[in-house]
C-alpha cells in the first residue's frame, strides 16, 4: 500500500471510531442533564439515581471520545499536509473556534460536574451538565461546518499566486446550505443514539431475571424517556435526511446517483432501488428491484423530476474538470465513487436507524400503562437498541465521505493531491498499526467496563452532602478518582 | 502591530498556557509512584489534578487549531515533519487520559497498577518530547524550497534537542512537586516539598545550560531578558519551597516555565520554523500565514472568548482550591461484582 491508501484507511478507521463515542456523548449529556434537572425540581429520588447511574456510563464513554478526538485534531497536519496548506485559510478557522468555544467548555464544566457534587449548589451543579451539552453541540456545529465546506465549498476564492483557497466570506461558510441540513441531521442522529442507549440499557435491567424487583419502576421510567427521545429524534432524522437528499442531488449529483446505483438518466421518472447488483467497476447494472418514480420524488420533490445517471454524469464531469482526476489512482472509477459502498451504506444508515425507531415505538406500546413485556425476545431487543444507531451513524459517514470521492474538497482538490508528500509509507504504516492496536485494546477495555457498570445497576439513593457545609469540612470527597 | 505578529503572539500565549498548566499535571503524573507509598496516597496525588487535567490539555488542542488557522504552512510542515515524535505524544496522551478516568473503576490491584504505568509513561513521554520538538523548532531543521521537512527522525534527536527534552522533563517534574506541596496535606506534602527542592537544583543546572545554548544559537535581546528572569524565578521558587512558602514556590516554577517558553518564541520570531538548508526556505510569520481576512475574524473571536475561558477556568481552580489528604479519599470502594 502506498501512503495515500494508508492515510485513507487511517482517516476512516480513526474517525469512525471517534464517532462511536461522539453521538453517545452528545445524546447522553442532554439526557443526564435532563434527569438531574428533574431531580432538582421535583426532589424525587429516582431522578437522582438515574442521573448518577447514566452519568457514570457517560464518563466511561466520554473518556474515549476525548482521547480519540486529540488524534483527529493533529492528523490533518500529519497525513494530509498538502490538504492543510491548500485549505488552511478556510478550514482552520472553524477548527480553532471549535477548540476555543467548545472543548474548553466541555472539559472544564465536566470536571466541575464530576467533582463538584459537594461543592456547588444543586441547581448550579445541574447547570454544569447543560453547559457540557452546549459544548458538545457547539463542537458539532463548527466541525460539521468544516466538513460541509469540503462537501460544498463556498465563501472562498482560489488564489493562483499562493495556490490555495482563501476565505472571503466566513458567514457563508457557517451557513453553507449543506451545513444547514447536515447539522440538524447529525444532531438528531446523536439524540437518537443517546436515547437508544438509555432505552436499551434500562430495558435490559428491567427485564433481567435477578432484577431487584423494587427497581423495576425506576428502569421503566428510563425506558419510557429513552423511547420517546428515540421516536422524536427518529422523526427529525427522517425529515432532515429527506431535505439533505434534495440538496445533495443539487450540489453533488454523482453522490445521489451512486447512492441509488442509477446508471442511466431517467428523463421522466427515476426509480428508487431497493436492491441492485452492478458490475464492480460501477459501469453497468446487472440486476435490481425498484420502486418506480420514488427516487425522483426523494431527489427533487416531484414524481417526474429528472435525476441524472452515473454514466451521463461521468461524461459531464470529464468535460468540466478534465480527463480522470484520479486516473492514476481511482483508475476504475474516474469521478465515480465505489458504487457498492455508497449504495449499501446509504441503505444501512436508513434501515438500521429506522429499525431502532420502530423498536422504540414497539417498546412504548408494550410498556403502556404500567405493563412489562414478558417475552424474552425483548431482552435481545434491548441489546440491539444501542448498537443499531451506532452502526447507522458509521454508515452515514462512510456514505457521505466515500460518496464524495475522488474529491477531498468537492470540485477543487482530489484526495490523491491532499496527502502529505513528505511522509513515508513506513511512517504512515507505523501510525496506522499503532493507533489501530491501541484503539482495539481500548475498545475491549471500555466495553468490559461499560458492561460491568451496567450489570451493577443503579445504586441506592444517597442524599448528596450540602455544599454549604462542605467548604471547610474534613469529610471525604463525594467523588474521587 | 501586524496581524501576523498578533497571531504569532497569541500562539505563543497558547503554548505558554499549555506548558504552565499541563506542565504540572505531567509532573504530578510522573511523581505519583515516587511520592505516594500506597494506593490511598496515589489517589490523593491523582485527585489533585482530577478536575482540571482535561481543561489543561485543551490548551494544546487550541494551539494546534490556531496554528492551522493562522499559519497553515507551519501546521502542515511541523506536523508532517515531526511525524513519529508527534505520534508518540498522541499515543501517550491517549493512554494517560483514559488511565485517569478508568483507574479507580475496578477494585483490582493489577488493573490499577497497569493504569498507573500508563499515567507515568503517558506523562513522561510528552514532557520529554515537547522539549525536543521546541528545541528543534527554534534551532531550525532541514526544510526544502517546497516547505517540506527533509530530515529524518535522527535529525531531531541531536544533543541540543535532547537537552531541550531533559529541560522540559525536569521543569515539569519540579513544577509538579511544587503543585503537590501546595495542594496536599500530611506526609505527601512534606515529601513533595523535599522533592521540589532537590529536583529544583538539578533542574536549574540543566535549564540554564539549555537556555544559554539557545541564546547563543538563536537568541536576541528580548529572549535574553526573558531567559534571565526565568532563571531567577526558578531559583527564587526553590528558595521559597525550602522556606515552606508553597504558594510562592509554585508561582516561581509557573513563571519560570512561562517566561522560558515566551523566550523561545521571542528567539524564534520572525521565523516560525527556520531552515538549516542553504537552498531551503524558512517559514516565517509572513510566508506561512493565512490571509488578513481570516486573521481578522480569528482575532475578533479570540478577543471575545479568551477572557471568558480564562474566567471559568480560573473559577474551577477556585472551586477546587482546598488541599487534599488521605482522609478525603472515600474508603468504601464499592466492590464490583462482575
Ligand atoms: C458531530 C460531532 C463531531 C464530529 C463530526 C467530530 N467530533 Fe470530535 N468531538 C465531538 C464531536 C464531534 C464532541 C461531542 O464534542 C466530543 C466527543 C466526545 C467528547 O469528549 O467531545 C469530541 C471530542 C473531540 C476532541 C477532544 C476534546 C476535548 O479534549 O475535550 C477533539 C480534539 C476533537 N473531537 C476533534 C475532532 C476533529 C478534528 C474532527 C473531524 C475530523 C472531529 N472531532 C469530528
Ligand atoms: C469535520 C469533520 C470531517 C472532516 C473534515 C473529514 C475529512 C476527511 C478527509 C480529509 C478524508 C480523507 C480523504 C479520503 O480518503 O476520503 C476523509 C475520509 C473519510 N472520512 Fe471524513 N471527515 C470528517 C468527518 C468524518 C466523520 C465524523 C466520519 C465518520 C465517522 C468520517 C468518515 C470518513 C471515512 C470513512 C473516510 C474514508 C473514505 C475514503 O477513504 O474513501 N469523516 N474525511
Ligand atoms: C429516513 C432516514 C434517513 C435519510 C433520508 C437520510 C439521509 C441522509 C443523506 C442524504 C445523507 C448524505 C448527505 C450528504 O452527503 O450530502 C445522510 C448522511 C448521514 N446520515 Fe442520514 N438519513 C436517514 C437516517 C439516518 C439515521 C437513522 C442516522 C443515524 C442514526 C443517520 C446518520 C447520518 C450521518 C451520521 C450522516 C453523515 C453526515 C451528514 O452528511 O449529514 N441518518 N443521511
Amino acid at each position: 500500500m502506498d501512503v495515500l491508501d494508508i492515510a485513507r484507511w487511517q482517516f476512516g478507521i480513526i474517525t469512525v471510531y471517534h464517532f462511536l463515542f461522539v453521538p453517545i456523548t452528545i445524546g447522553l449529556s442532554a439526557i443526564v442533564a435532563g434527569f438531574e434537572t428533574a431531580w432538582v425540581r421535583t426532589r424525587d429520588e429516582r431522578w437522582l439515581r438515574l442521573t448518577k447511574f447514566f452519568g457514570k456510563l457517560f464518563l466511561i464513554n466520554f473518556a474515549l471520545g476525548v482521547v480519540t478526538g486529540i488524534v483527529q485534531e493533529f492528523q490533518f497536519g500529519m497525513n494530509w499536509s498538502d490538504y492543510s496548506r491548500f485549505v488552511g485559510d478556510v478550514f482552520g478557522a472553524p477548527l480553532a473556534i471549535e477548540g476555543l468555544l467548545a472543548f474548553f467548555l466541555e472539559s472544564t464544566f465536566l470536571g466541575l460536574w464530576i467533582f463538584g457534587w459537594d461543592k456547588l449548589p444543586r441547581a448550579l451543579h445541574a447547570a454544569t451538565m447543560w453547559l457540557v451539552h452546549l459544548g458538545t453541540v457547539l463542537s458539532a456545529y463548527f466541525i460539521l461546518a468544516a466538513n460541509s465546506w469540503m462537501q460544498n465549498p463556498v465563501g472562498y476564492t482560489f488564489n493562483p499566486d499562493t495556490g490555495r483557497a482563501e476565505l472571503d466570506d466566513f458567514v457563508a461558510v457557517l451557513v453553507n446550505k449543506v451545513q444547514l441540513v447536515t447539522f440538524p441531521h447529525v444532531l438528531a442522529a446523536c439524540y437518537l443514539t443517546g436515547g437508544a442507549f438509555v432505552l436499551g440499557v434500562a430495558m435490559w435491567l428491567m427485564l433481567r431475571k435477578r432484577s431487584d424487583e423494587g427497581d423495576r419502576p425506576l428502569y421503566r421510567t428510563a425506558v419510557r424517556v429513552g423511547a420517546w427521545v428515540v421516536l422524536v429524534a427518529g422523526l427529525g432524522v427522517a425529515v432532515t435526511g429527506d431535505v439533505q437528499g434534495k440538496i445533495m442531488t443539487e450540489v453533488q449529483p454523482m453522490k445521489m446517483a451512486a447512492a441509488e446505483a442509477l446508471y442511466e438518466t431517467d428523463e421522466s421518472c427515476a426509480p428508487f432501488s431497493v436492491f441492485t447488483i452492478g458490475t464492480p467497476d460501477g459501469r453497468e447494472e446487472k440486476f435490481s428491484v425498484t420502486v418506480p418514480c420514488l427516487l425522483s420524488f426523494l431527489g427533487t420533490g416531484t414524481f417526474d423530476g429528472k435525476v441524472e445517471g452515473i454514466n451521463d454524469l461521468r461524461e459531464k464531469y470529464v468535460a468540466e474538470y478534465g480527463q480522470d482526476p484520479g486516473a492514476t489512482y481511482f483508475s476504475a472509477g474516474d469521478y465515480t465513487p465505489v458504487i457498492p459502498v455508497t449504495y449499501w451504506s446509504f441503505r444501512l444508515m436508513i434501515g438500521l436507524g429506522m429499525a431502532a425507531a420502530a423498536l422504540a415505538a414497539a417498546v412504548l406500546w408494550v410498556t403502556r400503562k404500567g405493563r412489562t413485556p414478558g417475552h424474552r425476545a425483548w431482552v435481545w431487543a434491548a441489546v440491539a437498541l444501542p448498537l443499531l444507531p451506532l452502526a447507522a451513524n458509521s454508515f452515514g459517514w462512510i456514505f457521505t465521505e466515500m460518496g464524495r470521492q475522488p474529491w477531498a474538497v468537492y470540485g477543487l482538490m482530489t484526495t490523491e493531491l491532499a496527502v502529505s508528500p513528505g511522509v513515508s509509507a513506513g511512517e504512515a504504516m507505523t501510525s496506522l498499526v499503532a493507533l489501530t492496536l491501541v484503539y482495539a485494546v481500548l475498545a475491549v477495555v471500555e466495553l468490559k467496563l461499560m458492561l460491568t457498570y451496567i450489570r451493577k445497576g443503579a445504586e441506592p439513593f444517597a442524599e448528596p452532602p450540602d455544599p454549604k457545609l462542605g467548604a471547610d469540612s474534613d469529610e471525604p470527597l463525594t467523588f474521587a478518582y | 502591530m501586524e496581524l501576523t505578529t498578533v497571531w504569532f503572539t497569541l500562539i505563543a500565549v497558547l503554548w505558554v498556557g499549555y506548558f504552565v498548566l499541563e506542565g504540572f499535571d505531567f509532573g504530578v503524573g510522573m511523581l505519583m509512584p515516587v511520592l505516594a507509598r500506597n494506593d490511598r496516597e496515589r489517589r490523593v496525588v491523582i485527585n489533585t489534578i482530577g478536575p482540571v487535567w482535561d481543561g489543561n490539555e485543551v490548551w494544546v488542542l487550541v494551539a494546534g487549531g490556531a496554528t492551522f488557522a493562522a499559519f497553515p504552512e507551519w501546521y502542515a510542515t511541523l506536523f508532517s515533519g515531526f511525524y513519529l515524535p508527534l505520534l508518540l505524544i498522541l499515543l501517550a496522551l491517549i493512554v494517560r487520559g483514559v488511565a485517569f478516568e478508568y483507574r479507580a473503576k475496578r477494585d483490582d490491584a493489577t488493573w490499577r497498577s497497569r493504569w498507573d504505568l500508563a499515567i507515568i509513561v503517558g506523562s513522561a513521554v510528552p514532557a520529554l518530547l515537547w522539549g525536543v520538538a521546541f528545541a528543534n523548532i527554534v534551532r531550525g531543521v532541514p526544510i526544502d524550497a517546497d516547505k517540506e521537512y527533509t530530515g529524518s527522525l535522527l535529525t531531531l534527536l541531536d544533543p541540543y534537542a535532547l537537552l531541550g527534552g531533559a529541560t522540559t522533563l525536569l521543569l515539569f517534574l519540579t513544577h509538579g512537586a511544587m503543585f503537590l506541596a501546595l495542594k496536599t496535606d500530611g506526609d505527601i506534602r512534606h515529601r513533595a516539598r523535599a522533592a521540589a527542592v532537590r529536583l529544583g537544583l538539578v533542574t536549574a543546572g540543566v535549564a540554564v545550560a539549555f537556555l544559554a545554548w539557545t541564546q547563543l544559537e538563536a537568541g536576541d535581546a528580548g529572549s535574553a531578558v526573558l531567559f534571565l528572569v526565568a532563571a531567577v524565578a526558578l531559583v527564587a521558587g526553590v528558595a521559597a519551597a525550602r522556606a515552606g512558602r508553597e504558594g510562592w514556590a509554585f508561582l516561581g516554577t509557573f513563571l519560570t516555565i512561562g517566561l522560558a517558553v515566551a523566550g523561545l518564541f521571542a528567539a524564534l520570531f520572525p521565523d516560525v520554523m527556520p531552515t538549516t538548508l542553504a537552498d531551503g526556505v524558512s517559514l516565517t510569520t509572513t510566508n506561512a500565514a493565512a490571509t488578513d481576512y481570516t486573521l481578522t475574524i480569528m482575532t475578533w473571536v479570540a478577543a471575545v472568548f479568551t477572557p471568558v475561558v480564562l474566567m471559568y477556568q480560573g473559577w474551577t481552580y477556585w472551586v477546587f482550591r482546598k488541599r487534599i489528604s488521605v482522609h478525603h479519599i472515600p474508603a468504601d470502594r464499592q466492590p464490583v461484582d462482575a
